[in-house]
């Protein structure tokens, strides 16, 4: 047991006592094996300030640049949707204008149509009737001229009807003069009594 | 050593490279730390190429990690903390580009290894202690000093915030890296279950069907964690370099 001892406890010394290299190596855990540190640090720096110089130079500021141009792009997308929205408000606006606008004219128009052809037909009628008034009094002149015309006339038609009536009943001659007064008596007398 | 669940995070020298007896080799982990950043420079770079108004597939991933990063930042520290913006988004896309080539069987996790997560923690802080310091002058150290609290605690508090400042970059640094190397050893560890009992006859293969299913469930879970770490990294970051642009409590 003592003979062995030494063997079990120091596997990496060789019968002719030199240190072993290789069970050496393995004897400490490798994250604590201090004589690879130097070869990482150095590595690490190489390799994390490369990395650090191509995302600072490269990476970052092309992405940046990409969701800025594409932020950019939103927001003038947005404000251009903006501006055609209200346009087109503005031109919704323009027609519903003009749309009242030519309403209210059309209105006028037949206002004005209607009034003018009420005004033509007053017209109208007003002439027909002064036409018509025209007319009656005319008429009514020529009636009463005839009619006194033919008054004016019964008494010569009376006379030389009572003229031959008298003649044919009597034979006797009666001037024209004595019949005349004698029909104008009666005519007097009859319209004395009416 | 096949399921020997630390040995992927062993460091192999791909070209050795030794400088005043340093050793510099361009190892494992110097590869993948390279490939992260040809990962995360091709996606957001060649996905951005046709900088299109619409975006594709993967532009808009790319557009979308911008904008979040950019969003939390602008949260946690004001339109001002924009000027930090390069570095967050770099720190952010570093830490979830190398967890995510962590998740390939066979890769190296750059993360799991706890100089690299210190190396970033330290960068914050430094950051925030020089612009802190350049910004405010002394007016920077109003951050240890809260207003409101009774003189007789002030000397305590002060030391409380000095301590709970100088603890940020160790929390920041163990927690990523603790999350990463505990995810990967546990995949391996349940791995190596399936591999066992899978060759010990049929009733090991009956036996091996849980933890191949806690394997799927556990791969998903570490995706989660590795979006998840870049982001809380991400997220601390930002709110120390608030504390360096606004040190007022």
């Amino acid at each position: 047991m003592a003979v062995d001892q030494p063997v079990e406890g120091e596997p990496f010394v060789t019968t002719d006592g030199t240190i072993h290299e290789t069970p050496a190596e393995h004897k400490v855990f490798p994250p604590f094996d201090a004589t690879t540190y130097a070869s990482q640090l150095l590595w690490f720096a190489i390799t994390f300030v490369l990395l650090y110089y191509l995302m600072a130079k490269v990476a970052i500021p092309r992405i940046g640049g990409i969701l800025e141009g594409r932020r950019d792009r939103i927001a003038a997308d947005l404000d251009q949707a903006e501006r055609l929205k209200g346009e087109s408000e503005d031109a919704e606006a323009a027609y519903e204008k003009a749309l009242a606008e030519a309403r209210g004219r059309a209105s006028s128009i037949a206002d004005t149509a209607r009034e003018g052809a009420k005004s033509k037909a007053e017209a109208q009628r007003v002439e027909v009737e002064a036409s018509l008034a025209g007319k009656l009094a005319d008429a009514e002149s020529r009636i009463a001229e005839i009619k006194n015309q033919a008054l004016a006339e019964v008494g010569t038609i009376a006379g030389e009807a009572a003229d031959a009536v008298v003649n044919s009943l009597i034979e006797a001659n009666v001037s024209a003069e004595e019949v005349k007064e004698a029909v104008a008596d009666v005519i007097a007398a009859r319209n004395a009594n009416a | 050593m096949a399921t020997d669940p630390i040995h992927q995070f062993q460091i192999q020298k791909l070209i050795p490279i030794e400088v005043g007896g340093v050793d510099f080799s361009f190892t494992n982990s110097a590869l993948f730390m390279v490939l992260t950043v040809v990962g995360a420079s091709a996606f957001l770079i060649l996905s951005t190429r046709g900088r299109g108004l619409v975006p594709g597939r993967w532009q808009s991933a790319a557009e979308m990690t911008y904008e979040f990063v950019a969003q939390t930042l602008r949260e946690s520290a004001g339109s001002d903390g924009m000027r930090f913006f390069p570095f967050v988004f770099s720190l952010f896309m570093f830490i979830l580009v190398a967890n995510l080539w962590g998740m390939f069987p066979y890769f190296f996790t750059v993360t799991s290894h706890i100089i690299v997560t210190a190396a970033m923690a330290v960068a914050v802080i430094l950051l925030v202690l020089f612009y802190g310091l350049k910004k405010h002058k002394f007016g920077f150290f109003k951050l240890f000093v809260p207003s409101g609290v009774p003189s007789v605690l002030l000397p305590f508090i002060v030391v409380l915030e000095v301590l709970s400042f100088l603890s940020r970059p160790i929390s920041l640094s163990i927690r990523l890296f603790a999350n990463m190397l505990a995810g990967h050893i546990t995949l391996k560890v349940f791995a190596g279950f399936v591999v066992g009992l899978g060759s010990a006859g049929f009733v090991g293969i009956l036996g091996a069907i849980l933890p191949l299913f806690a394997i799927v469930a556990l791969t998903a879970l570490e995706f989660l964690v590795a979006a998840l770490q870049a982001y809380v990294f991400a997220v601390l970051t930002c709110l120390y370099l608030n504390d360096a642009l606004h040190p007022g409590h």
